[in-house]
């Protein structure tokens, strides 16, 4: 049966609920006795804790309970259990759910204050009185890595918690018989992912079965789960994790979070529900954050602008804590070497503890930072070469007849890294194409007319998307004829309901509304990981559709012997399985349902399992690499030093589109947090380790009026590696974007500009470089 | 993110508030909300007693009177904004309005709210001085006009004390056909401006300037009129002013300077940004002949 929903731009079942205010987030939740919590937090970088005084708020109106970790003494104790362990850190860097002796960033929770409500926690919150010994902090990842620094933690003997490496070949080699070698330092910023509903949990206890629940604006739902379980030393079957709407996740919501367990562990005390929702300035000082990277590189190339090899070295700030362990800077060093076929890599990164926020994963998870450094190496070589900008890239790139593609690297399980299907050079033709390339430089002096400076960039990605193991999914037909799928990858807000919906309609021959799909609800579905990696669609979507086909052939299987017809003469259309051209010849899916649900001391027809069911769990066992190429224009202020991107243009290949409409809005959204990246989102600390960016006036997190209006065109190569041909999509609009906006402001500056080795760039630091390249205008006495 | 505890009060009449401030110690008054609610809910204030004059009708209005125009203080700045007479007679006003926040914000903030919190970037206060409009208060001794020039008492610091609150702020319109210009610089459509700038000119028949003003603001604590400045323009011919002095003018400023910000960079800002009001009210001026 050819596809109905699958590749449409059907509109998102979800949307009509979200946007009329029918959500259900966290913060919806009521319960009889609820409690609201409120934290007491660290307000030094760096300090020994002397004492926690909480008898002046306890006394306060409305506050029930005041709990450091010494109250929950009885139930657990000891720091949390690391999300991912890794041979490199023998001792976990994790968080205890409230700070004990020490704390190792502003924000990190010491106590937890319960109350009739929010604002009377925060009233006692502000009236516990903390004694805290100031320690030396430390807030620069590199002035961290060097000898003597201060000690972000007092137990470790260094702030180096890992050195890891990756590369293949022999870089002297090639080094040595190279036409050239630069040497170029980069400096990425750090920033948070500012998801529009912060976190947020409540936990509660039956009195009756004991069951902890927890509801929490998680991406892990399972994580939690089976971590808690671990430290409350409980069956996982005595804790139930659901996730109810969720407005954003973004990366950050993938963790395990101290305020998670410490919100468990005061129902669990109190015998009450307890609710907490983080504030933005919580959000601000205790959601993980993440890009801060140094990196020294040396690039060998050749007299054509063919790159042949890089070495070199990073300084990752990883933040006082590792909750989990060490996938970002092992992140940081798979995204190597992007969609350059290199004959030799070399790199070391230094994972540097500072006294800031944890960095995790957000929205690339440090693939930004490996395409901002690749193709701000391929810009640099272009420039030194005097040679286009794609023109290197043409002849740097993995071309298609070499796929699939063996690039040198590790996967995360020690796997070779091969990159499936696609056209590299395509895509930056295509999209060299799409952004009229060729006219440009009459727009540069149109635009010149006018008194602006007009730029070009462009910068391309490779990214590796469905991450194994799996995500499983089980669809079941109602004896109504209805279809539920439910699935234990969690969502927040991309569409999976109705991604998922077109999958398993197309398969059962239903309409998208017969469909419910049920999303991350440990009492729903037994077993989930994480909806991190932009590894959803691959997993869980082809989990729907080989467990679709089950209930499909099942189907089938019931009609033929129902109807004494063959199975090859059967299709489902309609809620129904019918004989092919035969008019009024079938059996309706409710009907079979209801047969297979069985009646007492009827036997089954056919010999048939109950239930018209079945559940799957597609391994994903080797990454799907998507790819994109992207091109933007930059106008520049020359009095100002104003940048606004003007034109943004991607031309991305995820494989099959389940849903284009729901593809679009990933891309166009990633694009612009690159752009934030890009040009408005600085987290500022002084030396101390105090953050001084904690509102959204401080810190620029970009609006719609800044952004361009974002062009998407698809390449759909299939991937030959799931059912479903598909490719993640969540990350790839973020991933080249900074390097793209950047490429277009230095293209801008002209020649004589200096080389951009950062972001986000400031307009002020823009005027520094007009100024020193000396293409600022000059200033016209008089009327225009 | 939520305030601390306090008494709330809702008065119907200018009397009632009056009466409310000579009786309470440590007030806010609550206008429009858009500085103030955040300031509540990040704990930077803490009042025993929060005003709400929302509810005084009489505050709110914008009414021509004999001598010019009287804008209530707890108009909304959409209000503003949308009125054909202000487009007409005080059309700086709402040019610079534009810029103010966003369509949200503006339907509930007010120019009282803004001119008594006094942020050194905000648009209204500045336009304000630009103009030399009156503050009108009310205190326990009746009415009292305040001067523009006498209104700007520091960062944050009206001339208002704390038995006062603010009525209306009156305007005496330029004449017809003035040009006006404003410019201002801010990250995102809607922020506080890192600086902005404003200037308005009147002209003879033969384009001789018989009247100036100058203003730049986000630069010092408060907004600053360039009075040498604009005594030099008057006399020049309006299609050949000597731009560079008045530029020099703003940029001899003492900026502020923050973690985002160099004081270099807003001085440079300060000139850029006058100079483009200044080109924009010539423009104006020509076009509204």
């Amino acid at each position: 049966m050819s596809a109905r929903y699958f590749g449409a731009a059907v509109t998102r079942v979800e949307d009509p609920r979200l946007l009329t205010g029918r959500g259900r987030y966290v913060d919806d939740m009521e319960f009889p006795g609820l409690l609201h919590a409120a934290f007491v937090r660290a307000n030094v970088a760096h300090g020994r804790i002397r004492s926690v005084d909480t008898s002046d708020a306890r006394g306060m109106p409305g506050v029930v309970a005041i709990y450091t970790m010494a109250d929950f003494a009885s139930i657990a104790q000891g720091p949390m259990p690391p999300m991912a362990p890794h041979p490199l850190l023998p001792t976990p860097i994790t968080y205890h759910p409230l700070a004990v002796e020490e704390v190792r960033h502003v924000g990190e929770a010491i106590a937890i204050v319960l109350a009739a409500d929010r604002a009377r926690a925060e009233d006692a919150a502000a009236a516990v009185m903390l004694d805290i010994e100031e320690l030396p902090a430390v807030a620069d990842a590199v002035l961290a890595a060097k000898a003597g620094a201060p000690r972000a933690d007092s137990r470790r003997p260094s702030n180096i918690a890992a050195t890891m490496k990756a590369g293949f070949a022999d870089c002297g080699a090639v080094f040595a018989n190279a036409d050239h070698v630069l040497t170029e330092s980069f400096d990425i910023h750090r920033g948070g992912c500012h998801s529009m509903e912060c976190r947020g949990v409540v936990a509660s206890v039956d009195p009756h079965s004991d069951v902890l629940t927890l509801s929490t604006s998680s991406q892990s739902p399972y994580m939690v789960r089976r971590h808690l379980a671990s430290y409350l030393n409980r069956d996982e079957s005595q804790l139930h994790v659901m996730t109810p709407d969720v407005g954003g996740g973004f990366g950050p919501k993938a963790n395990v979070y101290p305020e998670e367990f410490a919100v468990a562990l005061a129902a669990l005390k109190t015998g009450r529900p307890v609710k907490w929702i983080e504030d933005r300035q919580e959000h601000f000082v205790a959601t993980t954050q993440q890009r801060g990277q140094v990196w020294t590189l040396d690039v060998a190339f050749d007299n054509d602008g063919r790159m042949r090899a890089i070495r070199g070295h990073c300084v990752h700030d990883n933040g006082a804590y590792a909750p989990y362990g060490l996938i970002l800077p092992a992140t940081a060093l798979a995204s190597f070497p992007g969609p350059y076929a290199l004959e030799a890599l070399d790199l070391t990164v230094d994972v540097v503890l500072t006294n800031l926020v944890p960095t995790s994963p957000v929205r690339g998870a440090c693939r930004p930072n490996a395409a901002f450094v690749l193709e701000r190496l391929a810009d640099r070589i272009a420039r030194h070469l005097g040679i286009d900008r794609d023109e290197v890239r043409r002849r740097s790139f993995v071309r298609a007849e070499q796929m699939p593609y063996l690039t040198g690297m590790k996967a995360r399980d020690g796997s070779p890294i091969s990159y499936d299907s696609g056209d590299y050079i395509a895509a930056l033709d295509l999209v060299l194409d799409k952004v009229d390339a060729a006219g440009f430089e009459a727009r540069r002096a149109a635009a010149a007319e006018r008194g602006k400076l007009l730029g070009l960039g462009i910068a391309s990605c490779v990214e590796d998307t469905g991450l194994g193991p799996f995500e499983g999914a089980s669809v079941r037909v109602t004896p109504a004829g209805k279809v539920i799928v439910s699935t234990g990858a969690s969502s927040q807000g991309q569409g999976h309901r109705t991604a998922f919906a077109q999958i398993a309609a197309d398969a059962l021959g239903v309409e998208l509304n017969d469909v419910t799909v049920e999303t991350a609800d440990t009492a729903k579905f037994p077993l989930g990981i994480s909806t991190i990696a932009s590894r959803i669609a691959v997993t869980a979507g082809s989990s729907v559709e080989l467990a679709a086909q089950k209930v499909r052939a099942k189907a089938i299987a019931f009609a033929s012997h129902k109807l004494e017809v063959s199975e090859e003469d059967l299709e489902l259309e309609g809620g129904a399985v019918r004989v092919k051209g035969v008019a009024g010849l079938n059996v309706s899916l409710s009907e079979i349902a209801r047969t297979l649900a069985g009646n007492a001391g009827m036997g089954l027809p056919g010999g048939m399992d109950p239930d018209l069911a079945a559940t799957a769990y597609f391994n994903s066992t080797a990454l799907t690499f998507a790819y994109g190429a992207n091109a933007c224009e930059v106008e520049i202020d020359p009095e100002t030093g104003d940048v606004r991107v003007v034109r943004y243009v991607v031309v991305h290949d995820c494989g099959k589109l389940i849903n284009p409409l729901i593809v679009d809005g990933q891309i166009r959204g990633g694009v612009v947090h690159g752009i934030g990246n890009a040009l408005f989102e600085r987290m500022i600390h002084d030396e101390a380790g105090q953050p001084l960016t904690t509102t959204y006036a401080d810190y620029f997190l970009p609006l719609a009026s800044e952004m361009p209006s974002i062009e998407v065109h698809h390449i759909e190569t299939p991937s030959p590696r799931n059912p479903i041909g598909v490719k993640g999509a969540g990350e790839g609009g973020t991933i080249p974007a900074a390097a793209c906006v950047i490429s277009a402001v230095e293209d801008a500056l002209g020649a004589d500009a200096p080389f951009i080795h950062l972001h986000p760039i400031s307009p002020q630091q823009v005027m520094k470089w007009i100024e020193a390249s000396g293409s600022q205008s000059q200033e016209v006495a008089g009327t225009p | 993110m939520k305030p601390p505890p306090f008494q709330y009060h809702r008065p119907q009449t200018r009397e009632e508030l009056g009466a409310l401030l000579a009786n309470l110690d440590n007030v806010k008054i609550l206008a429009g909300g858009q500085s103030l609610m955040p300031m509540l809910n990040l704990r930077v204030v803490a009042p025993d007693h929060l005003i709400d004059i929302n509810r005084i009708p009489e505050l709110a209005g914008i009414r021509e009177t004999t001598d010019g125009i009287e804008i209530g203080a707890m108009t909304r700045q959409a209000d503003i904004l949308a009125s054909p007479i202000i487009r007409d007679r005080l059309p700086l006003l709402a040019r610079a309005l534009e810029h103010v926040g966003h369509i949200q914000t503006r339907s509930r903030g007010t120019i009282g709210g803004s001119c008594c919190h006094l942020d050194p970037s905000a648009e209204q206060p500045a336009i304000c001085a630009a103009l030399d409009a009156e503050f009108v208060a009310i205190g326990p001794k009746g009415r009292r006009v305040i001067a523009a020039a006498d209104w700007f008492q520091g960062m944050l610091q009206s001339a208002l004390d704390d038995l006062e609150f603010l009525e209306a702020v009156r305007f005496k319109p330029w004449a017809k056909g003035h040009g006006y210009g404003f410019a201002e610089y801010a990250r995102r459509h809607g922020d506080f401006a890192i600086s902005g700038a404003a200037a308005l000119l009147e002209a003879d028949g033969g384009g001789s300037i018989t009247r100036a003003a100058l203003l730049v603001f986000g630069v010092e604590e408060a907004p600053r009129r360039l009075s040498e400045a604009e005594a030099a323009l008057v006399g020049q011919n309006i299609g050949e002013i000597a731009l560079a002095p008045i530029l020099d003018a703003a940029r001899a400023l003492h900026p502020m300077e923050d973690v985002q910000v160099t004081a270099d960079y807003r001085r440079h800002l300060a000139g850029t940004l006058l100079g483009r009001a200044v080109r924009e009210a010539c423009v104006s001026r020509e076009q509204r002949q």
